[in-house]
């Protein structure tokens, strides 16, 4: 029941999506399919917020170290999620768009969300400059190559490159930084990636078959769990 | 008193005097009301108290970053009720609800019960007791998601991208005379056209083969090999440069809000 | 350009890697919190100084702007926004760009998203561009937003043979059917033009293998830079043209601006922008230079 349930509905939900493809009375089946993954995709949404109530909660009922910024990330989900679902301030009402321009929801999203999701991404680009003077170094010929090909869409990627180069003829206009970095990115980036993404395909249908046919069972966990 | 704590008062004091006064500021200017100076207010203190981190890590971060996973989790979990438990599944299992949330009706359909019936599965996952159940709904995403993939990735990311890489080895052919009296290293040439095909077809090749593990890497299969490896190094160099790139965009991005919409420094 | 504020941040920037050059070159460490700085100064200068140089655009960008330029006014496009704060600065220039081009040209937009997290930001682009820069546009007759649905590629799944199933109402509740710009539509095969502008999962990539390929609908993307390389393979027979990064959303603004003189004032976020994005890479470059000195005066030192 509780090993052999889930990999019966694993495959019958993963041959059921496989058939709708090439069997068009399927492909209703296959629809709906989809759209139970999608409803179900909402849950593991509510899923997040219970555990965040639950791992927090915990902390602050037991002072745990730090318990006072548990209770701020409590106030600020419960806060957030009052917005969201009365839709305060939405002009409206109950049927309108739930980030509708002048509820509380998009505002909270635009000063507090939006601040703190950029700037954290970009915190990352101090973190990018030290790596460049500390750990980009051309220790052997790989490294070499990389940091040559890397240095060649940092100058052309701006106008930078159009100056330094701008003087070649046009009958040389691949030697020119910004066609440089052009070719580049569709040539041997092109060829890389994609044996990469030839690469990553394979594992995926390898992955995806071997689930579907519950050869793979790792997902379901250990028993005592 | 020690002089950590001094300092701590001293920052915090610091803090509350600078973003007082902006939001005063702000809030006294033509064009603005307290309100939208106070929300400003707000978000240039949580970019700014994201991007103390650099210094070290400190109180001030701690608050921002907790802040952020509370909101973000609620914001999901918001729209994702709007949006697809109302907009979705209700209409197909109650007409009640449907008036009250004012979505149309689609007509009862039993068959919905069984996302329902999975999506609560899923919850008791916050059960020690009644976990197990959860394992039915995460066979069911699972399922989904290999029966999605394995046909799309088979088709888009695999057999469309070989059948890309046989591209004419020489493009443009006039013959040999007009192919040297031509010659030229322009971007649209026929050199660089047929050089980047060339890259592209051995490029993919010799990639593929680094990554097979099944035979050792030697003699031709070694050179081809290595070639491999210069290829993911010039991919790898071009994704530390647009890396770089996205990285700073985000950068100027905040600091155009700390300029231009809180201090109002730049138009 | 404003000239004096280029040639101060240019000394700013010279006296830092002059700093730098001559700890490198004696080997020293350099404190982190230096370069740092350094970095955020390199950044800040040129936005207080407005600096900002000419774009031209690159062939996949041109591929873009064409493959939209080209259609029939009328035709039927499709707009996701697929991205969330992190990624905004880099990628709203592009939607912006894009809805501008599409409302000028006269075509019809639906909006949707595949992230809950660019829901708000369809309204504020339909706030802010459609109804003051276009404001003889209609809702439900020229434009429609969607919204968001839960599920990534599950959604596409299913919009690709049936919109209905999947969008019951648009965002504000209204029914479809109801809606004129609704009329003809049933699933995504009736678009002329699927634009998918984003950076993470689902994206760019999702819409290609979901939409456009089984349903052989021309995509084209907008994406933040560190997704840009990835999307290169399916260009140019998956994927009509890609916006990658802020450079991509800059080159796209000064094709509209050379296209369309109405645009030449309005605001060219991705155009400002790469001024302190050129500043910043030139001290980047120095670091990754300066690094490498470092390097080898220690190496050469045996240390």
């Amino acid at each position: 029941m509780k090993r052999q349930v889930p990999v019966i509905i694993t495959f019958i939900v993963g041959a059921v999506l496989i058939v709708s493809v090439f069997f068009p009375p399927a492909e209703r089946l296959g629809e709906n399919f989809s759209v139970f993954f999608d409803i179900i995709a909402v849950f593991a949404f509510f899923l997040g917020g219970g555990n965040l109530i639950r791992i927090h909660g915990n902390k602050i009922y037991r002072r745990q170290k730090d318990w006072a910024f548990s209770a701020v990330t409590l106030t600020g989900f419960i806060v957030m999620l009052a917005a969201g679902l009365f839709k305060i301030a939405n002009p409206n009402g109950i049927t309108g768009d739930v980030a509708a321009t002048g509820s509380l929801f998009q505002t909270l999203y635009y000063n507090i969300f939006y601040p703190l999701g950029s700037t954290m991404y970009a915190l990352l680009a101090f973190y990018v400059a030290s790596a460049s003077y500390r750990a980009f170094r051309a220790k052997n010929k790989e490294a070499t190559i990389l940091l040559i090909a890397a240095f060649i869409i940092l100058l052309g990627r701006t106008p930078l490159g159009v100056y330094a180069t701008g003087w070649v003829p046009e009958s040389f206009s691949l030697l020119q930084i910004p066609n440089l970095a052009i070719w580049i990115m569709s040539s041997p980036n092109l060829a890389g990636q994609r044996a990469i993404m030839i690469g990553i395909a394979l594992g995926v249908i390898s992955m995806s078959l071997r689930l579907i046919l519950g050869v793979e069972r790792t997902y379901l966990g250990v028993d005592n769990e | 008193m020690n002089n950590s704590r001094i300092w701590s008062i001293v920052i915090f004091a610091a803090a509350v005097l600078i973003f007082g006064l902006s939001w005063i500021i702000i809030g006294s200017q033509a064009g603005h009301n307290l309100t939208d100076a106070f929300l400003v207010t707000v978000a240039a203190f949580l970019t700014l108290s994201i991007l103390s981190f650099l210094y070290k890590d400190n109180p001030y971060y701690k608050f921002a970053e907790h802040l952020f996973v509370g909101v973000s989790a609620a914001y999901w979990m918001s729209v994702g009720f709007w949006s697809t438990f109302v907009g979705n599944l209700l209409p197909r299992i109650s007409p009640s609800l449907c008036t009250y949330f004012g979505v149309p009706y689609k007509g009862f359909d039993i068959f919905f019960f069984i996302p329902l019936i999975l999506g609560v599965f899923l919850l008791m996952r916050l059960s020690s007791k009644m976990g197990w159940l959860s394992r039915w709904s995460l066979a069911f995403i699972v399922g989904t998601t290999a029966g999605l993939n394995l046909i799309r990735y088979l088709r888009s990311d695999f057999i469309s991208q070989v059948s890309n890489t046989f591209v004419p080895l020489v493009t443009d052919w006039r013959g040999i005379g007009p192919f040297f009296s031509d010659f030229s290293l322009s971007i649209t040439g026929q050199f660089a056209m047929s050089l980047s095909n060339w890259v592209i077809f051995v490029g993919v090749f010799c990639g593929l083969i680094y990554f097979f593990f099944s035979k050792e890497h030697k003699g031709a299969f070694g050179y081809a090999s290595r070639m491999g490896i210069w290829v993911l190094m010039i991919t790898f160099g071009a994704s530390f440069g647009y890396t770089v790139m996205g990285r700073v965009s985000l950068l100027v991005g905040r600091l155009t809000f700390l300029f231009h919409d809180w201090l109002g420094l730049v138009k | 350009m404003n000239k004096w504020g280029l040639i101060i941040s240019l000394t700013i920037i010279a006296a830092g890697l002059l700093y730098l050059f001559i700890k490198s070159i004696r080997g020293r460490d350099v404190e982190r919190r230096f370069i740092f700085l350094f970095m955020g100064l390199a950044v800040a200068v040129p936005i207080l100084f407005n600096i900002s140089f000419s774009e031209k655009a690159t062939p996949i960008v041109k591929a873009a702007f064409d493959k939209i330029e080209n259609l029939p006014p009328g035709s039927k496009i499709l707009i996701s926004f697929d991205y969330d704060p992190a990624m905004a600065p880099e990628v709203n220039p592009m939607t912006d760009a894009f809805v501008r081009h599409a409302m000028a040209k006269g075509h019809r937009v639906y909006f949707m998203n595949l992230w809950a997290t660019g829901q708000p930001m369809v309204a504020t682009a339909i706030d802010r561009i459609i109804k003051t820069e276009f404001p003889e546009k209609k809702n439900g007759v020229d434009y429609v937003n969607l919204g968001y649905k839960a599920g990534g590629t599950g959604v596409l799944n299913v919009i690709i043979t049936d919109i209905r199933k999947m969008y019951l109402t648009d965002v504000n509740g209204i029914n479809l059917d109801s809606l004129p710009i609704m009329n003809g539509i049933r699933s995504l095969r009736d678009m002329d033009l699927l634009i998918s502008v984003g950076g993470g999962l689902p994206g760019v990539k999702e819409w290609v293998l979901f939409a456009g390929d089984p349903g052989h609908i021309p995509v084209v993307g907008g994406c933040a830079a560190v997704s840009a390389p990835l999307l290169y393979p399916y260009y140019p027979n998956q994927l009509m043209g890609l916006l990658g990064g802020i450079k991509g959303a800059a080159e796209y603004e000064s094709e509209l601006k050379r296209k369309y003189p109405r645009f030449a004032e309005t605001p060219q976020p991705g155009i400002k922008m790469m001024g302190p994005q050129t500043m910043a890479h030139l001290v980047i470059m120095a670091f990754i230079i300066f690094g490498n000195i470092s390097y080898f005066v220690l190496k050469s030192r045996g240390e």
